[in-house]
């Protein structure tokens, strides 16, 4: 069996189960935000068991439009914040929160061997711990909060393997739009995918996260890696319960391998309007930009932030952009003030915001107007997505986003930085 | 059961933000939902669909956000089901689990206009393109998901799941 089978058979009580088939899996922890917990728990009421099935594995975090744009937002916070006092399932409030992909596995309430299902599709970033975690709808997310499991087809696994060491500024962003431009937005479609090879061994934790981020991009279930050193070390300090490490076995059979040498590979840009829409930096092109955003479930890890300081430091957003970085938690947050990250940020003219979803997603805090581009270390580039119809987004990593604010069009870090 | 409408087609990869933006999602009232229904793709569709109407689509039809707001929007709109070459699959829960049908048939799609009229036996599976002349059969659903349909969806299949579990 692959590592997915694994997990999936282990929480289903199964000897074995093999793509294709439907079980019904227990699941470790179920997520809803502020946006689709209002229809999760109108749901929930449907179903008439009054109580969670166990509290202490419900979460539930206001992070898209919060602290609250509007009276229409702030109704809708309101309502998740009143089920969760009256439930007693894990909240975090504004001022202790962060987006949630940022905030569970940072806070211990994912680990390797779970099964998360969340009511977001970027549910897929605990893939980076070991866990298989997947992005569902809010009546799913009701159902499981009654029963504590859920259906699943089990899905195939495509084994990606990347071969060689990557180049300055490049990680694990990089490897995600190449990838996605490759395969395509469905090219992974209803499958789970695997990340290994020598680069991923190299890659960081937050590196990872970042990758299996974008899994739902390719259109897959979830993606996922294996558990190594670097993710004991993560889990090591959080942890505040057993967990359970699967490996994959050696005879697994995968629907597919695709290997790739990235030893050469430059910063990717995904163009508008889709992160399959990918290019090489060196050709891309000339691209003025109105806007930079630096955050987000993708890459507002304290890795990212330093990434784009070390870019920064001592130098000046062009006069003509907004950049505009958002850590990805409070604890992001409060690391990057230690460690002098917001101080030059402020001092090269960014704006720092308060963790949110914000503009990733169009809501607040730097929604683009008519005919404006932006640079964005987010996930999704379609039509619509940060503001106007009208707009664009380009999406790269946060190096070459830090590159272009300065600039004030759309290059490498090498351009600015140079060696 | 049998559903009858016009057709409003679309290509590949319809995502979530382009059924329903997200500025539309400080709201989960399926009726408000509608009125902005595909508003950023197409422009003239709520003010043309018609109660019992069909879209058509190519591959991966609703990638993207997992929101429900999107199925929702669709269905409060009046569309009476989906018709795609293949779906994204939190979308294809989605719309499942709240009962908004979804076919896959790579043929209809094929050799369907947008305009044209089709009645769909949810049943059968069997696609009539009545403008045309032309019989096309959709993929049989698996065995859970027809058993999670013909329970009224999954909040239903739920409800009794639970009570079996009591018994
Ligand atoms: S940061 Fe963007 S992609 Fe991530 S959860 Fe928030 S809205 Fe979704």
């Amino acid at each position: 069996m692959t590592l997915v089978e694994k997990i999936l058979a282990a929480h289903t009580g199964k000897e074995k189960v093999s793509p294709g088939e439907f079980i019904n899996a227990r699941v470790d922890l179920i997520l809803a935000n502020d946006i689709t917990a209002p229809i999760a728990i109108r749901e929930f009421q449907r179903i008439g068991v009054g109580k969670v099935f166990d509290p202490k594995k419900v979460v539930m975090v206001p992070d898209h439009f919060v602290p609250n744009k509007d009276i229409a937002s702030a109704e809708q916070a309101k309502l998740m914040r009143e089920f969760c006092y009256e439930q007693g399932v894990i909240y975090f409030e504004v001022g202790r929160m962060g987006i949630e992909h940022v905030l569970l596995p940072e806070q211990g309430l994912v680990l390797p061997g779970d099964v998360v299902i969340g009511a977001d599709s970027h549910t897929c970033t605990y893939g980076a711990l070991g866990a298989l975690a997947t992005g569902m709808g809010s009546t799913d997310i009701a159902a499981a909060m009654a029963t504590g499991d859920i259906w699943m087809k089990v899905p195939p696994t495509i084994k990606l393997i990347y071969h060689g060491t990557l180049g300055e500024w490049v990680g694990g962003k990089d490897l995600i739009l190449f990838t996605i431009g490759d395969i395509g937005v469905d090219g992974a479609l209803y499958s789970a995918m695997e990340f290994t090879g020598e680069a991923i061994d190299a890659l960081s934790i937050d590196g990872r996260f970042t990758m299996a981020n974008m899994a739902i991009e390719a259109g897959a279930k979830v993606g996922v890696f294996r558990v190594d050193n670097k993710t004991q070390l993560y889990i090591k300090s959080r942890a505040k319960r057993s967990y359970m490490v699967y490996e994959p076995d050696g005879d697994a059979e995968y629907s597919q391998v695709i290997e790739y040498d990235v030893s050469a590979l430059e910063p990717q840009v995904a163009l508008p309007h889709s992160p399959a829409n990918t290019k090489p930096i060196s050709q891309v092109g000339d691209i003025e930009i109105n806007q930079a955003v630096i955050g987000s479930c993708t890459n507002g890890r304290l890795e990212d932030l330093r990434l784009a300081a070390e870019i920064l430091k001592r130098k000046k957003v062009h006069p003509r952009v907004r950049c505009i970085i958002l850590p990805g938690s409070q604890q992001v947050y409060l690391d990057a003030l230690r460690e002098g990250l917001i101080g030059i940020f402020i001092r090269a003219g960014a704006a720092v915001s308060t963790p949110t979803c914000g503009p990733c997603l169009g809501g607040h805090m730097g929604v683009l107007a008519d005919g404006e581009r932006c640079i964005s270390t987010t996930n999704r580039n379609f039509v619509g997505r940060m503001g106007s119809p009208k707009s664009e987004v380009y999406l790269a990593s946060p190096a070459v986003a830090a590159a272009s604010a300065i600039m004030g069009r759309i290059t490498s870090p090498d351009e600015v930085i140079k060696p | 059961m049998i559903l009858n409408g016009k057709v409003h087609k679309y290509g590949a990869d319809v995502n979530t933000d382009v059924i329903i933006p997200a500025r539309y999602l400080n709201v989960s009232d399926p009726a408000e939902l509608a009125k902005h229904c595909m508003e950023d793709i197409d422009r003239e569709f709520v003010a043309e669909v018609q109660p019992g109407d069909i879209i058509m689509a190519t591959t991966n039809f609703g990638c993207g956000s997992s929101r429900e707001h999107a199925p929702l929007a669709i269905k409060a709109s009046g569309i009476s089901c989906i018709i795609a070459k293949s779906f994204a699959r939190i979308f294809f829960r989605n719309a499942i689990n709240i009962g908004l049908p979804l076919l896959e048939c790579e043929e209809a799609v094929a050799q369907t206009e947008a305009g044209d009229l089709l009645e769909v036996d949810l049943s059968s599976g069997k696609i009539k393109n009545l403008t045309r002349g032309m019989t096309f059969t959709a993929k049989p659903y698996p065995d859970f998901m027809a058993e999670l349909i013909s329970a009224g969806g999954l909040i239903e299949y739920t409800k009794q799941r639970l009570i079996s579990r009591r018994l």
